[in-house]
Formats: structure tokens, sequence, C-alpha cells
């Protein structure tokens, strides 16, 4: 009895671990690997990030102050995030997208999607 | 210290007034001052002094109308710079209360608060309600009209104004022009006026006499200060345009959180401090952010700026030293 449930608890063990590391391959070939832009001293760095189809840009704030981030042509545009506050846009089609912080329009960037 | 450094101002102005305005030298023209300015027009020549001074009332002699800047409170700020902007803006009111001659009302050119909360308005109402001035006249600075396009600010401290928030008022002879730079601002941009708003403010001045004093406030600087970090309004000149007729225009602002003047011709440019904290020097540091100052040094980077601009001798006096 005590062996049976072993084995049964054994195969159900293996059996999710392979799911899970199953799942973790699709992700990952679901989703390009993403970039991360940082916002330090009013810019942000890097300014350009190229991603593939799909992939999904993440910006941090690092400054004391709050920013956003704004695409210039409307397709994307963040809260206003504060300090060490983030914001995930995903890119699903080619293109360049620039976009500023609309507090502070001189800061400007681009994600360039291939 | 301080000696040494009214002895750089004075020099500099010294400068000013035999060169005429330049560019460079208006830049190093400047110094951490203060948390409040008292405007005073006596007789169309609107007269800026700190409100530590012990106030001289031969300066208002004749006077009609005394009034005080604030700006930049930044409530909800709690970072290094300043952990309490509460209680240096209680400071402020402190300030503002002590003077020897009350001020009428107090103007505040924006960055109430620091993330637009409604807690952020609410606290800087409380701490203003105890100001013995009971009229307070404001425009939006950036901090203010996050993500909602300033709609809560307008509910609470424009709501008889135009467009974005703008309106003008009079005050005993002197008109008084409130201006909203901080919205729709465009990629790469500086601050802007927009279309809307110029048309209104051409009209606005268009009945007045040429012999009106104008004030016109605004945040973000209506004089091109440091245009690689955003501190200048694109459009600025052509609102300047519609006020050429007037012999004594004073153009106040807040956003770079430092005392910076300049004189052109019939207009007065002043930029006064943060009752929060300092930003740097144009160009003197790697970004505008919150300039970090040792805490037992806060108050005493403040101080105080007494300007003097007397109408057609484009000459201006300003005498800082330090409060604390």
């Amino acid at each position: 009895m005590k062996t049976r449930i072993g084995w049964a608890s054994f195969v159900m063990l293996v059996m999710a671990v392979l799911i899970l590391v199953g799942s973790a391959r699709l992700r990952a070939a679901d989703q390009p690997a993403g970039a991360e832009v940082k916002i330090d001293n009013f810019s942000f760095g890097p300014q350009t990030v190229t991603v593939p189809v799909g992939a999904t840009v993440t910006w941090t704030n690092r400054d004391d102050i709050p920013h956003t981030v704004v695409s210039t042509d409307g397709v994307f545009k963040s809260k206003v995030r504060d300090t060490d506050e983030k914001f995930s846009y995903t890119f699903t089609k080619a293109g360049t997208y620039p976009y500023f912080c609309s507090v502070h329009p001189k800061m400007t960037g681009k994600v360039v999607v291939q | 210290m301080t000696d040494k450094k009214n002895g750089f101002i004075g020099e500099k102005l010294q400068n000013l007034n035999k060169d005429g305005i330049d560019r460079r030298g208006f830049l190093e023209c400047m110094a951490w001052v203060g948390t409040g300015l008292v405007w005073t027009v006596s007789g169309g020549i609107p007269v800026s002094r700190a409100f530590a001074a012990g106030h001289d009332r031969s300066v208002t002699k004749g006077g009609e109308l005394s009034f005080v800047q604030i700006s930049d409170s930044h409530m909800g700020f709690n970072k290094p710079a300043n952990p309490d902007v509460a209680a240096t803006l209680q400071a402020a009111v402190d300030k503002i209360n002590g003077l020897a001659m009350p001020p009428e009302f107090l103007l505040h050119t924006g960055d109430i608060s620091h993330l637009s909360k409604p807690e952020q308005f609410d606290n800087v109402d409380q701490i203003l309600k105890g100001a013995k001035a009971k009229d307070v006249f404001f425009v939006p600075g950036e901090h203010d009209v996050l993500d909602d396009d300033g709609k809560s600010y307008r509910e609470r401290y424009a709501k008889n104004s135009q467009g974005d928030g703008w309106y003008s008022f009079d005050k005993k002879g002197v008109h008084f022009i409130g201006l909203v730079n901080v919205m729709n601002l465009k990629a790469g941009g500086l601050g802007t006026l927009g279309g809307e708003q110029l048309e209104w403010m051409e009209k606005d001045v268009k009945h007045l006499k040429s012999s009106t004093p104008i004030v016109v406030f605004a945040h973000i600087p209506l004089w091109s200060v440091y245009p690689e970090w955003g501190w200048g309004t694109q459009d600025s000149e052509q609102a300047l345009s519609y006020l050429k007729k007037f012999g004594s225009v004073t153009v106040l602002n807040g956003h770079i959180h430092q005392i910076m003047q300049k004189v052109e011709g019939n207009v007065t440019f002043h930029s006064a401090m943060s009752t929060a904290f300092p930003q740097p020097a144009p160009g003197k540091a790697d970004s505008p952010g919150p300039m970090k100052v040792p805490a037992e040094q806060l108050r005493s980077v403040l101080g105080i700026s007494d300007v003097n601009y007397v109408q057609g001798q484009h000459s201006l006096a300003v005498v800082d030293s330090t409060l604390g």
C-alpha cells in the first residue's frame, strides 16, 4: 500500500515536472527575449532598443522624479511611474516606435521591432 | 561665504547693467533663496523682496498692492532631498504670516503636488488655510496634471477658468494673467501654451490701457532659461508679443526651483524657488533632478531675495542672502 502510493506520487511528480518544463519551453518559444529600459537622470537607456516581434519591453524609473512612457504615435501610454515603478508593453507588429516622457518631453527614446 | 556669494552676484549684476542682457551673465546670476517672494506693486513698478527680510515700509510707501508668490511645494515628495515637504511649506506659510505688511493674496506657480493625488492636494490646501491671506491663485505644474489631463486640478483650483485652466483678474489696477504651459507637451519640445490660449490672451489684453501694470504667471519659464533641460516655453514669444505696448510687465514662474531674473526692455522675468527642494543650476548636474544637500543645510540653502525693477531704466538690483 505504502509502496503503491509512493510510486503513484513519484509518477505524478515526474509528470508535473515534464509539464512544467514543456510549458516553460513553449513560453520561451512563443515569447522572444524582451528588453529592459532604465530611466536614469531624465533619460531612457538605452535610447534605442531593437527587439523581435512579440517581445515585451519593460521600463523602470530609477529617478527621484516621476516619469511617463508615451508613444509619440499614440500606440502605448503608461500611467505616471514614480521611483522604481515599471511599465511593460508587448510589441506585436514590426515597426519603429518613437516614445517620450509626457512630463519631461525632452526625454525621448525608440523601440525598433523587427 | 555669504558675503562672497553676494559679492559675486553683485558683480554679475553690475556687468548686466553695463553690458545689457547677456545669456551667460543671467544664467550665472542666481542663488538658492527663500521659500517665497513678496511682490509689491508701487506705482506700476513691481518690487520683490524676501520674506525674512525686515519689511521696509518706505519701499511700499504709496504702493497699493502686496502679494506673495510661492511655488513647487511638491506635496508627496519624500526622497532624501527633502523627506518632509509639508514642514517646509508650513515654514513658508509661517513666514508669510509673519510679514510686517501682510500680502493681500498668494500666487502658487504650480507643482502643488508631486503626483496629482487628491490627498496631496488636500494636504497643501490644509496648510495654505493657515495663511492669513485667504485668496490663493494657482496655475498648474506638470506634476499637477498627471494621468487625467488636469481634470482634478481644474475642478479644485481653476473652476472659473478657460480651456486648460487659464484666467485673468484685476487687483487694484494691476492686471494678472495666469497661464498654463504644462499641457499637451510634444516629444522633444518645451512648455507649450497652444493656439487657443494665445488667442484668448491676445483678446484679454487688447482693451487694457498701456499704462496698466501687467503680471503674467505660469509654471514653466516663459523665457529660454535652459532648453536642454526643457526650461522654456516654445511659443512664449508669441504671448509676449501681445504685451509690447505695456510699460510694465512682470513674468513670474516656478519649475526650476531657483531664483533667476532677466530684464528685457519693459519685461522683467523672475523665477521663484521651491518650498520643497532645490534643483541644480543649468547644466551643472547630469539632470535637473532634486539637488541633495545635507539635512541640516536644507533650510540654510534657502534665503532671501530683494529685487527692484525700475521701469524704463533697464536696470535691476538683486540682493541675496541666506535665511538660516
